[in-house]
């Protein structure tokens, strides 16, 4: 029922009055309610211009802080996301091995870590490592913690991904004489990633807003440091500052499932781009008889 | 080990507080999350816009910053929530809401095409439809979806620790700081509670599935 028309006629001309009556009053609604939140900003004072213009002034060393705590936000997720592909990958193929002393114990990990909160696997890795001799830097707290569970996740995708190939593809690659580790690497593996890909993007959405945990342990991430900042200036830039903290994550996290959907389309609108796929010279860049 | 055994107590207030948040949260998330799908589909632009705009922002927004808006946001534009738990239910269930929301909505354009057009037939209106024919059948589909909504629900209760909330994990990070000679077992404690939440609602999940799962 992908045509939503279904569930109601085509209006008629009463049908569009009512619709574009009720556009209206919606619209006046919303404008009223964005009105008298303007108001009551207006009147505790937070619409002042001195109050925002601490995150655009560099001398109150806000934007670069920012910018610094976005870089290292992204540095865990990007850490994070390359460790917990790699184990994930592995994990999923350890959980399909057809040894039982490899794939009980592997299935048992990845069922640990998927059903355990993340934040429980971060404060772990904060409160107990330590105790057994493994000193971890903030950094590495928190990768370690997202990683754990993001590797679980990943590669439960992974092995749905490639438990999903067609069983001609790996019988076809066993009959030509390949072994067991060249079907799994050169046959399974890539179409896997490909069907998987939308699935493995959304995924590392997640992981990205999950690197907003490091405030609980201290790392200086984007929240830690909006913090930082409205302990530093006063509650007086409370509201821009947060506000602010929360237009990035949004854009940033926002661009990242435009990216996912993007992707999602596109290996959608061919049901076999998992298998045969033209090459890119055979998409002309410049149409034809334009210049 | 004793550390566990002398602070069963604790473990157990810590357990039913991750239980009694989860589901108000989980109780918001649903009827907040069927609402604004029904927004989503239906034929009023403003309301459809304002259901997208909803679920973009809302899923694109840790939930971290979401509960931090609650504690430390509110106050600033002089609001001020009853306490803790209420804000953490209404984090959780704001946050969800998006979740289900998108659950939801996939479940309703998986309903055939047939059975919108046959309601419409009889001449059920645009409510009608929706709520006797099309979201019967959609609950069905999205048991799955749900349940695992429900499930990341209970773990995303965990971030309350950070915003004085005492349930589990709150309670793990407590008697780790108090006995830091028995900080593992401690922590096992806590994911075994977790565990117990999960494993069972997976469990229950499934059977749930096979009883009500309409295949198409």
């Amino acid at each position: 029922m992908s045509d939503q028309t279904v569930l109601y006629d085509h209006l008629g001309p009463k049908g569009r009055r009512n619709v574009r009556i009720g556009t209206a009053v919606g619209a006046v609604f919303l404008l009223g309610l964005i009105a008298l939140a303007l108001v009551q900003l207006q009147q505790s004072g937070q619409l002042e211009g001195e109050r925002w213009a601490i995150l655009f002034d560099p001398d109150t060393g806000v934007p670069q802080g920012l910018m610094r705590a976005l870089l290292a936000t992204l540095r865990a997720a990007v850490v994070a996301m390359a460790l917990s592909m790699l184990l994930g990958a592995l994990l999923a193929v350890g959980r399909l091995s057809e040894h039982a002393w490899v794939r009980v114990p592997i299935t048992a990990v990845v069922q640990f870590f998927r059903g355990v909160p993340l934040l429980l696997l971060i404060l772990f890795a904060y409160l107990a490592l330590p105790q057994l001799g493994i000193d971890l830097n903030l950094f590495w707290t928190l990768v370690v913690g997202l990683t754990a569970y993001n590797m679980a996740v990943l590669g439960e995708i992974f092995r749905a991904g490639i438990l999903s190939v067609d069983r001609g593809q790996w019988e076809a690659a066993y009959a030509l004489g390949l072994r067991k580790s060249q079907v799994m690497r050169l046959v399974l593996v890539p179409q896997a990633v490909r069907r998987m890909l939308p699935a493995i993007v959304s995924q590392l959405v997640t992981l990205l807003k999950d690197t907003s945990l490091g405030f609980i342990i201290g790392y200086f991430e984007l929240l830690r440091q909006g913090r930082a900042y409205v302990e530093f200036y006063g509650a007086r830039y409370g509201l821009q500052i947060y506000v602010a903290v929360a237009i990035i994550y949004i854009s940033v996290n926002l661009m990242l499932s435009l990216l996912a959907r993007w992707l999602d389309k596109r290996t959608s609108r061919s049901p076999k781009a998992a298998a045969v796929e033209l090459p890119d010279e055979y998409e002309p860049v410049v149409p034809l008889g334009r210049e | 080990m004793s550390a566990i055994l002398d602070n069963l107590d604790l473990y157990w207030s810590g357990f039913l507080t991750t239980v009694s948040l989860s589901v108000l949260a989980a109780l918001l998330a649903f009827a907040l999350g069927t609402v604004l799908a029904a927004f989503r589909v239906s034929p009023f632009p403003p309301l459809a816009g304002f259901g997208t705009a909803y679920v973009e922002t809302v899923r694109n927004t840790p939930l971290t910053v979401l509960w931090f808006f609650m504690v430390f946001g509110l106050p600033l534009l002089n609001l001020t929530l009853p306490s803790f738990f209420v804000a953490g239910v209404l984090a959780l269930g704001l946050y969800t809401a998006a979740f289900v929301c998108e659950a939801v909505r996939s479940g309703i354009n998986s309903v055939s095409a047939g059975q919108a057009e046959a309601a419409r037939a009889i001449g059920l209106t645009f409510t009608q439809s929706l709520r006797l024919v099309v979201l019967p059948q959609a609950f069905r589909t999205v048991v799955p979806p749900l349940g695992n909504v429900w499930i990341a629900l209970v773990k995303n209760s965990s971030i309350g620790a950070a915003f004085a909330v005492t349930e589990i994990t709150a309670v793990a990070t407590r008697l780790a700081n108090s006995n830091p000679a028995d900080v593992i077992a401690v922590f096992l404690g806590a994911a075994v509670a977790y565990l117990v939440l999960t494993l069972s609602s997976g469990l229950a999940l499934e059977i749930i599935e096979r009883r009500v799962v309409v295949l198409r």
